[in-house]
């Protein structure tokens, strides 16, 4: 007996939206990936507590794999991070606007 | 109330204190420092929620590599990229996460299924190998591509070009006469 589901489902959800003002709120290209990492692990502590309310194991696979689509995110989006801030010079997605016309 | 429970409810602490530190700071450095604590208490709560090579995997990939590659990007910028920092975008943010946060909290606790009690089980990480190889080696050979896509992409990113010089090394030579 640890707990009932419900507190961990809190507790994850709680976490998941800070992380959703997290990326509202920073004008910081690093914040954002700052605040999908959050957002990940939120989701990790959703899936562990369901597998172990089921006794399935299906939810733990899924946090490996969470884990590996959240290592490729993190390095694509740190080289597209360097990539723009080599280009602009600043980390301010407001500035991104060489689109613009 | 037992003595799972008590570290439940210590180790939730400990991750929502560290988060909140992380997202409110205006430098991505601390931000990064603050959420290695907080991913490192959710590698305790993975133990304890039983799954001990998650927890692992949690401290060695999530908390030690991918965390230090954000530092390490960090310090390769020149200045420190900092945020402007006004509360002004805290407004709209913070609604929308308490709307959601309240939302989810009143569902969640609206459901009668919600208060069945955890019962601590431990999967070994001996069974945990076999049932994914056994089952799910197709994924697993999936997610392997995704980390050979993403290294080439990096690879292909990290590149310097001709118009990244362009962009960024001829308004410095224009404006030194």
């Amino acid at each position: 007996m640890i707990v009932p589901l419900s507190h961990v489902i809190v507790l994850a959800g709680i976490l998941f939206s800070m992380g959703l003002g997290c990326i509202v709120a920073h004008r910081n290209l690093i914040m954002t990936l700052v605040g999908v990492e959050v957002m990940m692990n939120a989701a990790a502590i959703v899936f562990i507590a369901a597998a172990l309310r089921w006794h399935l194991m299906e939810g733990q696979v899924f946090v490996l794999f969470i884990f590996a689509v959240a290592a490729a995110e993190v390095s694509v989006g740190l080289g597209m991070v360097v990539r723009v801030y080599r280009r602009t010079g600043s980390l301010d997605p407001d500035r991104y606007d060489i689109l613009k016309w | 109330m037992t003595l799972y429970t008590v570290i439940f409810y210590l180790l939730s602490v400990v991750i929502l204190v560290a988060t909140a530190m992380a997202i409110t700071r205006r430098q991505p450095v601390y931000a990064v420092l603050y959420l290695i604590v907080a991913f490192l208490g959710t590698a305790a709560l993975f133990f304890l929620l039983g799954s001990p090579l998650l927890a692992g995997f949690m401290v060695i990939v999530y908390a030690g590599a991918i965390m230090v590659l954000v530092l390490f990007v960090i310090m390769m910028f020149q200045r420190s990229p900092q945020d402007p920092g006004s509360f002004f975008h805290w407004g709209p943010a913070g609604l929308l996460a308490v709307v959601f946060a309240s939302l989810l909290v009143t569902m969640v606790f609206k459901d009668s299924g919600a208060g069945v009690m955890l019962k601590g089980v431990a999967v070994s990480p001996r069974d945990f190998g076999h049932f994914v190889f056994d089952r799910y080696w197709l994924a697993i050979e999936i997610v392997s591509l995704l980390l050979l896509v993403a290294l080439v992409a990096v690879l292909q990113l990290g590149k310097r070009t001709e118009a990244d010089d362009d962009e960024s090394e001829r308004p410095v030579e224009e404006g030194q006469p």
